[in-house]
């Protein structure tokens, strides 16, 4: 009996477990899947070129995608396509990642944040804007005026497409 | 038989005519070789190597010419050193031949290697992504890294419009040329090809506007890999997203079989809407082709322009009313009329609709009318084409006759057909007032002057070309060219009784076509749909008319006149029509898109589409709009479902007996296979699930049959005489055909705005000088209204003025006219 009051006693003494959520939040590991984040490039273009093999790979068909054709006028990725409907729904999404490894490009990420709540049906579908990261320090944002003969590639040429 | 040959492919035995390529011999039983370059419709020209096999022979005794036997009694086999091309190797007696080994593997794998070296990493935007044979056979075949460097890839250009229909991408191409040789051999329309050479060989557009051939769009179907793609379709959606529906083409009375690709969208707010059409195999009537008319037309089902909702004229003014009161207003009017209701219904129209229209109409003692300026509809029921009739099987000592048609402009795909028919040795006889392009492949070309049709015809019963008379099968297309509705009437009496008296009629490959305007003016015919000689009249004498499908008020002033004098008039229409806009009520119907229903073709093939996308809101189909009417008139019609419909018309119409919808719904066997997992041979051509539809039998199959209408050999009177108008300076004016026109099913197409045809006046230049038009620049044809730009044209006939049909001048059938020259101010005015 002393033994487990023993027990008691070190856990009184010691730092409590809990925390004051939502005031204070725990950090979340480095392998964390949350809700998603479409990058950008440094330069503010968005590294999402609309491919929908996000779509295709995810086993809980969350997501969708409806692509356009870039030109430099109104360009909003590198390559020669962007999405221009990119939607997320956040109630069928089962948090596997299969999303982020089918993803060319690098675009898709699943980020930190684990506070989805929804008050309706609708809510839960994540559109492009609230999932576009926020344009980075000295990039412009989307749609932007690019000089010709810049972007030629189909798809932006990967450092390594392996890692 | 004795013209066949066996050999054995991996150790299967296999007995195939002589001359089969070892790829084609494979395929029959189920053996995938790759290819690249061949294409099962195309001559092979060895190209790519991606095809290589092991091929051995036996080995002969040069003494007694017998094969040389082992020790255990088989045929000795010598195995060459190098690999063959299975495309370009036809098949011998004994040959075995190997696709799987190590040697075989190796070589695919290097030949894969060399066609990647520069091919850029696209597949994640590219549009043929999911169906491109090149991503497949490297998965099936290709090494998985490659030995160049990724540094040493050579740039191209990427995005190359080949005029507005057709985009390019250089890197992409791996040179199989399977377009170039189909625009030049399948099309002859050789407007691209090959410039350069090696690594910087590029494809290339001669033509203006580029890639200017009516079947560019089945490059992009052929192409192995992405580099020809549709504009209609760039960027659209994967492939895999897309769902198939089956389809039929309205354009023109080929009826070819479509397939169409939807896929519900955000743009849309989340409607199906149809992302691209594509050709579904029918190798009787379209094979795996289909003209860029059928493929970048189909807008118009999706247009804004639309009618949503019923109108009704209150007070003048055609507002806005729920169906009830539509309905109700309707059947009011038609009831005031009283009897002898005239019915005015287009061949856009399905079968199951026409029915009902002429219900309706023989219901209130009325008449049934087909809007058209082309008669003879009741003689194709009569000596028509027969089941088990082909064109594809024409070939050597069968005939065709081409009359008063210009099949490239007003059914492409017949004139593919018949070109290939031609040379593979059909006689092919064109009669026309001026030059076609289905002349350059026929045997004998016959010119006349308009008005002079039956001359041709009574020259041919005479024995004018012994090699169509004499042949075993013959089949006859008459058009409307240059004639109005009883000359086409006389014509086609004249090709029938060309037809009875030869003994061209009752058997498979013999009868009579006619190359209708509209994709179901056949079907409108065998509902009980006819013609009559003026319009104008009827129009205006009915007190009471129901139109529907048709647009006779924008075609034509004086039928706009006429339409105003008639009594009260209802309109079933998709869009809000010259004709609407003067009807009493008008109803929004359904296209052929949103409802399920059939067609019958030219060729009299009964065939089945089915609903693609959802209907627009309150509209319906044609077929409830008139049930709904009739039954507030106090006749039952049939409107649960278009199957109960065709029920009824196969119990009412002899020739359509014992035909159901799941018949229509039939499919057999095909060849070459195209689709899905034959996507590396035959292209992406959908294979054909849904049905290919039943020929329709012709009356003449019955017995004790006789021709009902005899053309004594007598030419009947003449509707006019050129020379005798020209003398007293009036022309001929003729509307031509023209495949993209601004009809009211092609305008929405706005891909196609460029290359559609715009008003005007063609003229010989001599016509021009003798009408004293010479550098005019404009003329006023007398009794239209506003003038039009004036084009000399040398190859034109003389004495006769051409305006391209449904392009915005307001006249219908050919018809004498004074031309008067527009001086320029008056048209600033
Ligand atoms: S997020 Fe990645 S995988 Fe998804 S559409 Fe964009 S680029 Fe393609
Ligand atoms: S052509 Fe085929 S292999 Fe090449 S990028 Fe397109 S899909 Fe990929
Ligand atoms: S464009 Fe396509 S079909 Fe034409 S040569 Fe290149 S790969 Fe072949
Ligand atoms: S040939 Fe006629 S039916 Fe066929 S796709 Fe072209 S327009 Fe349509
Ligand atoms: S060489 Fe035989 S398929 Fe190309």
């Amino acid at each position: 009996m002393f033994k487990g009051l023993l027990t008691t006693l070190k856990e009184w003494a010691g730092k409590p477990v809990t925390i004051q959520y939502p005031e204070e939040k725990r950090p979340v590991r480095t392998r964390f899947k949350g809700r998603h984040v479409l990058k950008r490039y440094e330069n503010g273009l968005e590294k999402c070129i609309g491919c929908s093999l996000c779509a295709a790979a995810c086993p809980a068909d969350a997501i969708f995608v409806e692509a356009a054709e870039n030109t430099d006028e109104e360009r909003y990725s590198p390559g020669e396509r962007y999405a221009r409907v990119y939607e997320i729904n956040m109630l069928r999404c089962i948090f596997c990642g299969f999303c982020e490894d089918a993803c060319p490009t690098e675009a898709i990420v699943l980020g930190d944040n684990y506070e989805l709540s929804f008050t309706d049906r609708h809510q839960s579908i994540y559109t492009k804007e609230m999932l576009l990261e926020p344009v980075p320090e000295g990039g412009k944002p989307t749609p932007q005026q690019t000089p010709p003969g810049v972007y030629v590639r189909a798809v932006p040429a990967m450092q390594d497409p392996q890692d | 038989m004795a013209n066949e040959v066996t050999l054995t492919i991996d150790g299967k035995t296999v007995r195939v005519p002589q001359g089969t390529l070892i790829v084609d011999a494979a395929k029959k039983i189920g053996i995938d070789v790759p290819v690249f370059c061949y294409h099962p419709k195309m001559e092979p020209v060895g190209m790519c190597r991606m095809c290589l096999v092991e091929v051995g022979r036996p080995v002969m005794d040069r003494a007694t010419n017998q094969p040389v036997l082992e020790a255990d009694g088989t045929p000795r086999i010598a195995f060459g050193a190098k690999l063959e091309t299975a495309c370009t190797t036809p098949v011998s007696e004994g040959m075995v031949v190997i696709t799987q080994n190590q040697k075989v593997a190796s070589a695919r794998r290097e030949v894969l290697e060399f066609l990647l070296t520069s091919h850029p990493l696209d597949c994640p935007i590219c549009d043929k992504g999911g169906e491109c044979p090149l991503q497949n056979l490297t998965m099936g075949y290709g090494p998985a890294e490659s030995r160049f460097l990724f540094e040493e890839k050579m740039h191209l250009a990427k995005h190359v419009p080949l005029g507005e229909l057709i985009y390019l991408d250089r890197e992409r191409c791996i040179q199989c040329a399977r377009c170039v040789r189909f625009q030049k051999d399948l099309v002859d329309d050789p407007v691209i090809g090959f410039y350069q050479r090696g690594r910087s060989l590029e494809i290339v557009t001669y033509s203006e506007p580029g890639f200017d051939s009516y079947f560019s769009g089945n490059t992009t179907d052929i192409c192995p890999v992405g580099a020809l793609t549709t504009a209609d379709f760039r960027f659209g959606a994967r492939p895999w997203e897309l769902k198939p529906v089956a389809s039929i083409c309205t354009h023109c009375p080929v009826g070819c079989n479509l397939t169409f690709n939807v896929r519900r969208e955000a743009a849309s707010g989340g409607k199906l809407v149809i992302k691209r059409a594509m050709p579904r195999q029918n190798e009787l009537v379209n094979e795996i082709w289909i003209c860029d008319k059928g493929r970048f037309a189909y807008h118009f089902v999706e247009s804004p322009q639309r009618l949503t909702q019923p109108l009704v004229r209150k007070n003048g003014e055609l507002v806005p009313a729920s169906w009830e009161e539509a309905l109700e207003a309707a059947a009011q009017g038609l009831k005031q009329a009283g009897e002898n209701l005239v019915v005015l219904a287009g061949g856009r129209l399905s079968n199951e609709d026409l029915f009902n229209l002429r219900k309706l109409a023989d219901a209130q003692r009325g008449k049934a009318i087909l809007y058209t300026h082309m008669g003879g509809g009741d003689l194709t029921q009569q000596v028509g084409l027969t089941p088990g009739s082909n064109l594809g099987s024409l070939g050597k000592g069968d005939a065709v006759l081409v009359i008063a048609a210009d099949l490239h402009e007003e059914a492409p795909i017949w004139w593919m057909r018949l070109k290939a028919a031609a040379e593979r040795g059909a006689v092919l006889v064109v009669a026309g007032a001026r030059p076609t392009r289905l002349e350059r492949y026929a045997a004998k070309v016959m010119r006349y002057r308009y008005g002079e049709e039956l001359n041709i015809i009574q020259s041919l019963m005479d024995g004018a070309v012994p090699e169509l008379s004499q042949a075993e099968n013959l089949v006859v297309f008459y058009g409307a060219e240059g004639l109005d509705l009883l000359g086409t009437n006389a014509l086609a009496q004249a090709c029938a009784t060309l037809l009875y008296r030869s003994g061209h009629y009752g058997r498979p490959n013999n009868g009579l076509v006619g190359v209708w305007k509209e994709g179901n003016a056949q079907g409108a015919w065998d509902m009980g749909f006819h013609t009559v000689g003026n319009y104008t009249r009827t129009l205006s004498e009915a007190a009471a008319v129901l139109i529907a499908a048709a647009d006779p008020a924008g075609d034509d002033p004086l039928l706009a006149q006429a339409l105003d004098r008639a009594g009260f008039v209802v309109v079933q229409e998709l869009f809000l029509t010259e004709t609407a806009r003067r009807a009493d009520v008008v109803f929004p119907a359904q296209s052929f898109a949103e409802r399920e229903g059939t067609f019958t073709s030219g060729e009299r093939r009964v065939q089945r589409f089915y609903p693609v996308i959802y209907p627009v809101p309150d509209c319906r189909a044609d077929f409830v709009i008139t049930a709904q009417v009739a039954r507030k008139l106090g006749h039952a019609l049939e409107m649960a479902s278009p199957a109960k419909v065709f029920l009824q018309i196969a119990s009412e119409i002899s020739h359509y007996q014992g035909l159901t919808y799941p018949r229509l719904a039939e499919v057999e066997e095909q060849w070459p296979p195209v689709g899905r997992s034959d996507l590396y041979y035959g292209g992406t051509a959908y294979d054909n699930r849904q049905g290919m539809g039943v020929a329709l039998p012709a009356l003449c199959q019955q017995q004790g049959w006789q021709l009902p209408m005899f053309w004594n050999d007598r030419l009947p009177e003449r509707t006019f005489e050129l020379a005798a108008m020209n003398q007293q300076g009036m022309v001929w004016l003729v509307p031509f055909n023209r495949l993209y026109d601004r009809g009211t099913t092609v305008k929405p197409s706005q891909l196609l705005e460029k290359r559609m045809v715009s008003a005007h006046i063609a003229l010989h230049p001599e016509t021009a000088r003798a009408v004293g038009l010479s550098g005019v620049e404009k003329v006023q044809v007398e009794g239209l209204d506003g003038p039009l730009p004036l084009v000399l044209d040398e190859t034109l006939p003389q004495g006769v003025a051409f305006y391209p049909r449904s392009a915005g001048v307001p006249a219908l059938a050919p018809r004498g006219v004074k031309l008067h020259a527009v001086k320029a101010e008056v048209q600033e005015g």
